[in-house]
């Protein structure tokens, strides 16, 4: 079971990992949100793995440790809030750069380029 | 307490004096000066305590744990310095009103030199050695703006920013050695540090810490090779360079020096390096200064000679050299200041400094060029002022000293040369400017300076003759404490008087005196062997240095940030791979000694669907109706997995979530563009499966290895307290709202504000709306489908129903305001997507804005509630109620926090989806299709 799990949570990872790594604004932000998947799953894992014993009182013998489910629950949450900034910002971006590349523009860039831009702007 | 109010109140003046920019010019003096008059006034009721030897402390503890504190402390020393500074300070505010014209502005000036005094005031009181760090960094600072006060000339510009560069960067050098010396002594209190001599002289890293001191001391105090920034300060008004450029700033290396010198002195490699160091600048600023036609020039070249001769004295092995550099930071102070405040009225009423134009000023203004004459005669060091005093003991303390071993002789010889230097540049101020015939093509027509402006030069010129007619009158005492503060312990029996007897320190001033006017007079010959040399001018090397090094980091900064995002998230996971997978395989065994539980269908099933659905976004990614639908596969199967492993609340956060997520995404997808063209290289594509498998193998082996091991957690004090203390049974809840309720607090503001910040990002979002799919096909016409919008409508109230449940559960039973927010959000959601936002907007008024700050409010003040009870915040109160036909019911304070939560959680997500929506309908009907 552990094992199976781990793999789960390390293919999620691996998925998430690929996808940020993409050039276009989608795929990074499908990226994101599997990431958070991971990462909920991972740290709700640190209280281990527990079947039919909810953290209620008064239903099971032993519980499953709560702490991580808090934890958890608030990230599940925040993880949409900040999916959902990053999907405004792309949408932002794109609107005002004209193209959905992560680096904001649809030219490769070239090393060094970047660097006498930021001079000719500093001296403008 | 009264000890802290000294740097206060210098800090209020700064802040008061920078809003008198509507008073007349003498009412914003008179402002300006209310503060240093003032703490001036507290440091004259403190000092009869310093001089019974006590010293006084002020502490207000701030991070005790790290030893961080705000501490003051007024000792001998320290006094000696608050007078000096509050005291010259007055008279520059009060010259300065005087000097500045109408078109500069005096708020800016008052305001920048009261903040140059706090931080003067905190380095001389602080008694923690980060804080006094921090003030020595103002100074920089403040400097920075002082001297660049006339920002439109390159040269203010320029000086400004080579003074900050040389004493900001000895500053970087000074934290770098306070914080060995914290390390050493363990502490950063000065006190334990100055008492811990032995300790850190025996440690290994004495040498460097000592080092690192001592350039931060003499780059602030222009000792050479660091001398070079100090002229070219000058471009500072000059009320500004009798300031900080004669009596306060560049005086603040030799405090340092001073300040340390019960802790740091006393070693070989301390008089060695002082010493010497001392020695060279007093004597290439002497020479140097007699070649200055700038009289400012001429001045700051002076002034470093001095400071040299003052580090001199602290690195000479003797007790009573120690009080003569005391002695001597007093009356360079005075004459100094005197000096250049009397340039400034020549600059003023001449319009030139040039002493080649400069001659015969006497005529013009008598009375100014008497004062300057004393002052300047004091400088050379003639007998009844007081540069005499402190110059024949300094000639007197040469004698007796073996810094050079047996060629120790040499330093009375190079001392009395460096003398008759300073009596040649001396004699040239007074000769050149006031006598040596008419002036030169002067721009103005000379006369005398207005009364006032006089004043603060003439207290300074009668303290010259007063000390040096009176030297035991007036000085004896402070020097007294000072030199106790200095040495640690009692001050060395010394008797300041005029007359010593014909002696050997007297013949050499005699020398001195003579062979300086010798030079003088010879001086043509000087002059052109001076012209006959290469021209060293240390602002182009400086310039060139600069360049440089800027240019070097542009090309290793271009090297690393080449404007690829992409490229900084792959070199930012190389470095999460390298760093998480080292210690992986430092371990000796993966597996841990939990029983492995066995693997039931169902499980497998799930773990089945997740994978595929997780393998089939990637293999999708591109087509993105299908990446979404698959990425929602895994979304649920997240949620199953929380249902399974015991988390109710955890599965139906997750489901609700998803739900939202998935519609965001959908909205989203109608912005972006629609098609994802395929640009990785194959090369890239391997690459970057390379590195994702590898963090994929590295976190699910660490999973793998945290979940096979067995726990030991602090939540049994939750499950154990969850009924009892916060009076719920759904533990995970109770954590939320309760336990860790402040957590909470700081999560739904952070919510919060990611929703406004979303409603700040689409104000004003220019569109790109297509107007029909990737396949050229145009959208329905049917905007909101009737079937949907009827059966949504009557789904609205139960929806609402549902949540209330959820909501009022959640304490005892899995539910609770995140989730019940979430439910209420989506049953809103429908609606939008059933009837669109006009029609919504037409039924409903509600300013999401204003829903997420209630809510957090509610949160808020459901905390704040418990100090009515005396309570910490977020104490939570509950007690059960019996009620006619209902029966016992619980009420918990923690529920009125659970409703600020919901709230919270309403307003942000349906903020985030309706203002995303609501651009739709409110979109241009003509196509814009790229």
């Amino acid at each position: 079971m552990e094992l199976l799990y781990s793999s789960c949570v390390g293919l999620l990872v691996a998925c998430g990992v690929f996808l940020i790594l993409r050039a276009r604004t989608f795929p990074v932000v499908l990226g994101l949100t599997m990431l958070s998947y991971a990462v909920n799953l991972f740290l709700f894992a640190s209280g281990r793995l527990t079947m039919n014993k909810a953290a209620v009182l008064g239903f099971s013998d032993g519980y499953a440790d709560p702490l991580p489910q808090a934890l958890v629950l608030t990230a599940i949450v925040i993880g949409f809030a900040m999916t959902a900034f990053v999907v405004i910002l792309a949408i932002r971006g794109r609107a005002d750069l004209g193209n959905d590349h992560v680096n904001g523009s649809e030219v490769q860039v070239a090393s060094r380029n970047v660097g006498s831009q930021r001079k000719e702007q500093s001296k403008a | 307490m009264t000890l802290l109010w000294i740097p206060l109140l210098s800090l209020l003046g700064s802040l008061l004096s920078s809003f008198t920019g509507k008073l007349s010019r003498n009412h914003s003096t008179a402002v300006t000066l209310l503060a240093p008059g003032l703490a001036l006034a507290l440091a004259c009721y403190m000092a009869p305590e310093v001089f019974a030897n006590e010293q006084l402390r002020t502490t207000i503890e701030w991070i005790p744990l790290l030893g961080l504190e705000l501490s003051f402390r007024l000792d001998g020393l320290s006094l000696l310095f608050v007078f000096l500074i509050l005291g010259i300070g007055i008279l520059v505010i009060f010259y300065a009103r005087y000097y500045l014209s109408s078109n500069d502005s005096m708020p800016k000036l008052y305001a920048y030199l009261m903040l140059f005094m706090t931080a003067m005031l905190g380095i001389v009181m602080s008694n923690n050695v980060l804080q006094l760090w921090l003030f020595w960094e103002l100074t920089s600072i403040s400097s920075f703006l002082l001297i660049s006060y006339w920002w439109h000339k390159s040269e203010a510009r320029k000086g400004a920013k080579m003074a900050l560069a040389i004493t900001g960067g000895g500053g970087l050098a000074l934290l770098a050695g306070l914080l060995l010396l914290g390390d050493i002594v363990g502490s950063y209190d000065l006190d334990i540090i100055l008492a811990s001599r032995e300790l850190i002289q025996a440690h290994d890293l004495y040498e460097l810490a000592l080092i690192l001191v001592l350039l931060g001391a003499f780059t602030k105090s222009a000792q050479f090779p660091f001398h070079f920034w100090l002229p070219h300060a000058m471009a500072a008004p000059t009320p500004v360079s009798a300031y900080l450029h004669s009596a306060t700033m560049v005086k603040a290396g030799i405090f340092l020096l001073a300040r340390f010198y019960p802790a740091l002195a006393g070693t070989e490699i301390w008089f060695i390096l002082v010493g010497l160091t001392g020695l060279v600048t007093l004597l290439v600023g002497a020479y140097i200064a007699l070649f200055k036609h700038d009289l400012k020039g001429l001045l700051a070249f002076s002034t470093i000679s001095h400071l040299g001769l003052i580090t001199l004295l602290l690195g000479l092995d003797t007790e009573l050299a120690t009080v003569a550099a005391i002695f001597h930071i007093i009356n360079h102070a005075t004459f100094k200041a005197s000096l250049f405040m009397a340039t400034g009225i020549i600059d003023h009423e001449t319009g030139t400094r040039d002493m080649r134009k400069l001659n015969g000023m006497w005529r013009f203004m008598p009375y100014t060029a008497t004062l300057a004459m004393v002052a300047a005669a004091a400088m050379a060091g003639v007998p009844l002022l007081n540069g005499f005093l402190s110059k024949e003991m300094f000639f007197a303390e040469t004698l007796h000293q073996q810094l050079l071993g047996s060629m120790s002789w040499l330093i009375p010889i190079l001392a009395t040369i460096a003398g008759a230097f300073s009596v040649a540049y001396s004699a040239r101020f007074i000769h050149d400017v006031f006598f040596n015939g008419d002036p030169v093509g002067l721009p103005k027509e000379p006369h005398e300076a207005p009364r006032y402006m006089r004043v603060p030069i003439e207290v300074l010129v009668a303290l010259c003759l007063i000390v040096g007619m009176f030297p035991g009158f007036i000085v004896s005492d402070i020097l007294n404490v000072a030199s106790a503060a200095v040495l640690g312990g009692e001050p060395p029996q010394f008797k300041i008087a005029i007359w010593h007897g014909f002696n050997l320190p007297l013949l050499m001033s005699g020398i001195a005196v003579c062979g300086g006017l010798l030079i003088y007079t010879q001086r043509r010959y000087l002059f052109t062997f001076q012209a006959s040399l290469p021209p060293l001018n240390a602002k182009k090397g400086f310039e060139h240095v600069m360049y440089r090094v800027v240019s070097w980091s542009r090309a290793r900064i271009d090297a690393i940030e080449n404007g690829s995002l992409q490229r900084y998230l792959m070199l930012m996971l190389l470095v999460v791979l390298l760093s998480a997978g080292w210690p992986l395989f430092e371990m000796t065994q993966l597996v841990g000694e939990n029983k492995p539980t066995p693997i039931d269908v169902h499980n497998a099933i799930g773990a089945g669907l997740l994978m595929i659905g997780a393998i089939g976004t990637v293999i999708w990614h591109r087509t993105r109706m299908v990446a979404l639908l698959m990425i929602s596969v895994v979304g649920l199967m997240v949620a199953v997995a929380f249902t399974r492993f015991s988390a109710p609340d955890l599965a139906l956060t997750q489901l609700t979530v998803e739900v939202v997520t998935i519609i965001l995404l959908m909205l989203a997808l109608f912005f972006l563009p629609q098609r994802t063209p395929k640009e990785s290289s194959s090369v890239r594509v391997l690459r970057d499966l390379g590195i994702a498998s590898a963090i994929g193998v590295i976190v699910g082996s660490i999973c793998y290895a945290l979940i096979t091991r067995p726990l030991s957690s602090i939540s049994d004090f939750f499950l154990a307290n969850a009924k009892t203390g916060g009076g719920g049974t759904n533990v995970v809840n109770v954590i939320l709202v309760d336990f860790r309720g402040f957590d909470t607090l700081g999560e739904i503001t952070v919510l919060g504000i990611a929703a406004l910040g979303i409603y700040k990002l689409l104000i004003n979002l220019p569109l790109f709306m297509p107007g029909s799919d990737s396949e050229g096909r145009p959208w329905a016409r049917e905007r909101y489908p009737i079937l949907l919008a009827s059966i949504s409508q009557s789904l609205l109230p139960l929806a609402l129903l549902v949540s209330v449940y959820i909501f009022l559960r959640g304490h005892n039973l899995p539910g609770g305001g995140f989730i019940a927010g979430l439910v209420t959000a989506i049953a809103f959601i429908l609606q939008y997507i059933a009837h669109g936002s006009n029609w919504i907007s037409e039924r409903f008024t509600l300013n999401y804005r204003k829903i997420i700050a209630s809510g957090i409010a509610i949160a808020m003040i459901s905390g704040l509630g418990s100090w009515a009870f005396d309570r910490p915040f977020l104490t939570s109160w509950f007690d059960y109620f019996d009620l006619p036909v209902i029966g016992e019911i619980e009420l918990a304070s923690a529920l009125v926090f659970d409703l600020g939560v919901y709230i919270t959680v309403v307003g942000a997500t349906l903020m985030i989806l309706a203002s995303l929506g609501k651009l739709t309908a409110n979109a241009p009907k003509e196509e814009v299709n790229i």
